[in-house]
């Protein structure tokens, strides 16, 4: 490989790897594509929906973001304004894929009407920024 | 398979659910590409109970630790015992075993990547997957004879599975190489598809609910090695399988597999009950004053 190739090629894989990361760091409400945002919640607003996604919740979701859905420890808070102003297609985006890299699993297994019965109950919940955004802050100043 | 056997099988996983609960898919044999949950830990056992045709009835059990290091691996260990009737129980083995999520995000197929290590006596009855020219004449060995040979061996899959308007679609393709003889790959795969018996959750709280359920069925053998690759002299197997999960308790599972040709059992029937403890570490860590 002749000197000029090895430059191209290093410059390539820089770029490319700039790219990934700048990708991978970007907010996630970027990383929706047209088609995802196209997507409406068939449920929103309807109290039947609002208690199966409470009972989700609470199945699958309350052990690491909290009964009150106002975190834990590093996990974030779902009553936050950026949860709760995000479209219903942005937050099942993000149920579909998850975060892995941060911890969040994907809950692509759980079929798509629950995952529209939970954003619809996370969407009642309304907005509430608490004392910071991790349970333990809310603890310590509940004390 | 006598009733008083299956009874007693049955109590024995029912003993181990008061230890241990949990929520899983219903597939024995085949993985789909979801993972542990980072943090958590499921507690499982496995039966694989059945009667080779001029052999003995057997339960091999399988004690399974599964938790969520990252949201991209999960670690398992195992522990294997059977039972063999006229015989006698013995200890067989461990695996550890972990799973590898190399796309970052949802995919129409989604590629996992499988890589166990074995430490298992040839009197292992786990029969948590079939490859190479694995066969009925494997159950017939005595306890004395199988535990003489331990094989180490390394076992890797590939793990494709589609999760589509509910229903789950997953390919297993498995190799295995036995590390402490010069023995040829030997090749294996899994195919299984499930879906809740409900896509969405009732308002009020219920236990025999039919989103609760899950049913599918599982096609699972082996695919010879790498000096004979195909279906001659292979096993094969197809059943379906069902699983209940009791709302905050244990996962229950079962499944009868069918033996496809003559090199295979008549009948494996498959008990699994699991449990799930939410972040484990987490919760010993929050418990401190």
């Amino acid at each position: 490989m002749t000197c000029r190739k090895r430059i191209r090629l290093s410059v390539s894989t820089a770029f490319l790897l700039a790219a990934l990361v700048s990708q991978a760091e970007a907010p996630w409400t970027n990383r929706l594509s047209e088609a995802d945002r196209r997507r409406s919640n068939p449920y929103a607003g309807q109290p039947e929906a609002i208690a199966a996604g409470s009972r989700l919740f609470a199945d699958h979701c309350a052990k690491c973001h909290g009964e009150d859905a106002l975190g834990r420890k590093k996990r974030p808070n779902l009553r936050s304004r950026e949860v709760q102003t995000a479209a219903d297609a942005e937050l099942f985006w993000m149920l579909k894929n998850g975060n892995l890299r941060h911890g969040m699993p994907s809950w692509s297994s759980l079929p798509e009407e629950e995952r529209w019965q939970l954003i619809t109950y996370l969407k009642s919940l309304g907005e509430y920024q608490g004392n910071g955004h991790s349970g333990t802050e809310k603890e310590k100043a509940n004390k | 398979m006598r009733p008083g056997r299956a009874l007693v099988s049955l109590l024995i996983s029912l003993w181990w659910a008061v230890l241990s609960y949990g929520q899983e898919p219903p597939y024995f044999v085949t993985y789909s590409h979801d993972l542990e949950e980072p943090g958590n830990l499921e507690i499982a056992v496995k039966s694989a109970q059945g009667t080779p045709k001029y052999g003995n009835f057997f339960i091999g059990e399988t004690l399974e630790l599964e938790y969520g290091a990252k949201g991209w691996w999960t670690t398992e260990a195992y522990l294997s015992g059977q039972h063999t009737s006229h015989d006698s129980t013995i200890f067989t083995g461990w695996r550890w075993e972990n799973r590898f999520r190399p796309l970052f995000r949802e995919h129409f197929i989604n590629p996992v990547i499988y890589v166990e290590y074995e430490n298992l006596n040839l009197a292992d009855r786990s029969l948590l997957e079939v490859v190479g020219h694995d066969g009925v004449a494997d159950m017939r060995l005595s306890n004395a004879q199988g535990r003489l040979e331990t094989e180490r061996s390394l076992e890797m899959k590939l793990i494709l599975s589609s999760n589509v308007r509910g229903w789950n679609i997953a390919e297993n393709f498995i190799t295995e190489k036995d590390l402490n003889e010069s023995e040829p790959w030997e090749f294996g795969y899994a195919l299984g598809v499930s879906r809740p018996l409900a896509l969405s959750a009732s308002a009020h709280e219920c236990t025999f609910c039919r989103e609760h359920f899950a049913a599918g069925a599982e096609l699972y053998g082996g695919l010879g090695d790498l000096n004979g690759f195909g279906l001659r002299a292979t096993s094969h197997y197809f059943g379906p399988t069902i699983g209940f999960e009791i709302p905050r308790g244990p996962t229950v599972s079962f499944s009868p597999n069918f033996g496809l040709n003559d090199n295979s059992m008549g009948v494996i029937y498959r008990f699994k009950i699991s449990y799930e403890i939410e972040q484990i570490f987490g919760r010993l860590h929050w418990s401190k004053p």
